[in-house]
């Protein structure tokens, strides 16, 4: 079967496209959405299978041989978070039964939650740059109607911030690509190694690295293009903000690990520098907002953008073990941001309300609630054996030996501020008396809890199976420290 | 406010198939000449909403009982499902099949998958288009 790359991206279009037809029968929707996401998971995992076992997979589109057509190339990079992400909408869409509320179930929520999965999987597949652009527009318009829908005071102004800065942002992307075209002739993003490779360190180059990042760091909330991501995220409702915080901004990330391993890594003093600058701000400026607010959502948001520094301070580094270290730090991050927007989803259910001074004593009634997200807690802190370790270990490790200590430092740091801050909110929320002795009413979360407890024991499976995974981290790792490896796969040299 | 707007509706009848026409003129011409189903949906929807300015929107209803909704969900069925037939056949996604084929009145003509897909895109432009112009007039 040579299609095999495309039913990740195909599986959710097709049932996307079947939901369309039914608005109104909520069950038939919740059964598809469910069926469709776990075909979506196993699909992802038989094509990890096949790049385990043959190397990387290509499908030239429409028979047009690359670097002519639309090649889409799963390399093990992109199918381990091809699957990532699969499984995390499948966890997301069964956790939307009860949470998302039947307005938006009648309102077209399920089949765009499929489109957006389409999106994220595309642009992680994709192996042309135009056609990423044509990805990520499709993740951010099925973005712009998840932010929207259910049209409450709060999302209106939000929605309206959040698509001006994409809009501009893509615009920017097109540009950029223009600009990518005329350099080097080519769309192909194997093809277009090739040609800078050759071309060597012009500056117009070393422009274009910046104008992508610029892109991408917008999309990804680098510092100090995050302006508009605490505001945005914390507008819509829980499931889709998991959905947001654990793939759009990864998303991003991965663009800039992609373009910054396969194009732009001949001016690293510079760039790669840059990149390294801003990956420190970034950490700084998510600390201070992490542990400056006194709110579940805002606290978990700014925690996105910490980690945000964190995997640009590997690709920065740009040596095996920091690539290594991102990998696992990425892979680990998506999987711990959604159960933990999941978890605190559920914290706000309960309680009605976001603002941490106002709960209080949830551990009484909801014991295993609060020791799962104390333990999502300390593995997104990255302590031992828990999944956010070996990340953080490679990644400062590979600072310290690359003599970056300033920057080995502050990922340390930032992890304490992680820490204090979820455990502050862990205090707050689950064992502070509450202040007006109020007790909450009983509710069912069960059917809420599963699918965030799942994730978090997969998290804590990834970090005490780290054993396991790291032959597959290796193998994308290489492909990434050598694009030869990329590069020959999708010309077929 | 009640118009008499007899000329405007009588006119629209008349030129409202000779915008169908000229659509589905330009929509097969797409495959070697400029064209194809984008512009062709584009100017169908161009022609209902002339109508719905000269009548209303219950007469387009009543004329067209469609929900335009739908159309989107069958047009992109049409395209994956012409995207997709490659799966079963095990060459690449996207690729397109054509022959030619002796037809009485047309001769030798040749037919291509893509057409269908052509035919997707076409549904989906007149589906949103005119499920875009329905929202923003409802509110009038």
């Amino acid at each position: 079967m040579i299609n095999a790359p495309i039913l990740p991206i195909l599986i959710p279009l097709v049932s996307a496209v079947l939901l369309l037809f039914l608005p109104k029968h909520i069950q038939a929707q919740r059964l598809i959405s469910a069926a469709a996401s776990l075909a979506t998971v196993v699909s992802a995992a038989v094509v990890l299978n096949k790049v385990k076992t043959d190397g990387i997979q290509t499908i030239d589109m429409g028979s047009w041989p690359a670097p002519f057509g639309i090649t889409l190339v799963s390399d093990m990079l992109s199918i381990l978070l091809v699957l990532t992400s699969s499984f995390i909408t499948l966890c997301v869409v069964l956790y939307s039964f009860r949470s998302i509320g039947s307005g938006r179930e009648t309102f077209y929520y399920y089949p765009i939650v499929q489109f957006l999965l389409v999106g994220v999987n595309g642009s992680f597949t994709t192996g042309d740059i135009f056609n990423l652009f044509v990805f990520f527009e499709i993740m951010l318009m099925s973005s712009y109607v998840l932010i929207v829908i259910g049209g409450t005071r709060v999302q209106l102004r939000e929605s309206i911030k959040y698509i001006l800065v994409n809009v501009i942002s893509s615009a920017l992307f097109v540009i950029a690509v223009g600009f990518l075209y005329s350099v080097t002739g080519s769309l192909n993003m194997a093809h277009i190694s090739v040609r800078l490779a050759d071309i060597g360190d012009e500056p117009i180059v070393t422009v274009l690295a910046l104008l992508f990042l610029v892109v991408f760091g917008l999309k990804g909330g680098i510092f100090p293009l995050y302006f508009w991501l605490p505001g945005s995220y914390a507008a819509p409702p829980a499931p889709v903000l998991a959905l947001f915080g654990a793939l759009l901004t990864k998303v991003g990330v991965y663009a800039i690990l992609r373009t910054y391993t396969l194009f732009f890594y001949h001016d690293q003093a510079f760039t790669h520098d840059i990149l390294a600058l801003l990956a420190l701000l970034t950490m700084v400026a998510g600390s201070i907002g992490a542990l400056a607010y006194k709110d579940v959502k805002q606290i978990l948001i700014y925690n996105i953008i910490i980690a945000v520094g964190v995997l640009l301070f590997g690709i920065a580094l740009m040596t095996e073990d920091a690539i290594a270290g991102t990998l696992f730090y990425l892979i680990h991050d998506m999987i711990i941001k959604a159960a933990l927007f999941m978890l605190g989803g559920i914290m706000i259910w309960i309680t009605g309300t976001s603002k941490m001074d106002k709960m209080g004593g949830l551990i009484r009634q909801y014991p295993a609630l609060g020791w799962t997200f104390l333990t999502a807690s300390f593995a997104l802190a990255g302590i031992p054996p828990l999944s956010g370790f070996i990340g953080k270990l490679l990644i400062v490790q590979a600072g310290f030996e690359a003599g970056e200590y300033v920057g080995a430092i502050i990922v340390l740091l930032s992890s304490l501020a992680v820490l204090y801050s979820m455990v502050n909110l862990f205090m707050d929320v689950f064992w502070k008396k509450p202040k007006l002795p109020q007790v909450y009413a009983k509710k069912q979360t069960l059917s809420m809890f599963v699918p965030a407890a799942a994730l978090v024991v997969l998290s804590v499976l990834y970090g005490v199976g780290t054993e396991a995974v790291y032959p597959y981290v290796m193998k994308a790792v290489e492909a990434l420290i050598h694009p030869e490896i990329y590069i020959d796969a999708v010309l077929k040299e | 406010m009640k118009t008499n707007d007899v000329i405007f509706q009588t006119v629209a009848k008349v030129v409202f198939f000779m915008i169908i026409f000229f659509a589905v003129h330009l929509f097969f011409a797409g495959h070697y000449y400029p064209g194809g189903g984008f512009v062709g949906g584009l100017l169908t929807s161009g022609a209902l909403v002339l109508l719905l300015l000269a009548f209303d929107m219950k007469t387009v209803q009543r004329g067209f009982p469609v929900d335009f909704k739908w159309l989107i969900g069958i047009g992109l069925l049409f395209s994956i499902g012409t995207a997709a037939g490659s799966l079963l056949f095990n060459v690449p996604f996207f690729t397109h099949a054509y022959n030619y084929f002796q037809l009485p009145l047309f001769g030798k003509t040749s037919l291509h998958t893509a057409m269908l897909f052509d035919l997707g895109v076409y549904l989906v432009v007149i589906g949103v288009t005119m499920t875009i112009i329905q929202t923003i007039g409802e509110s009038e």
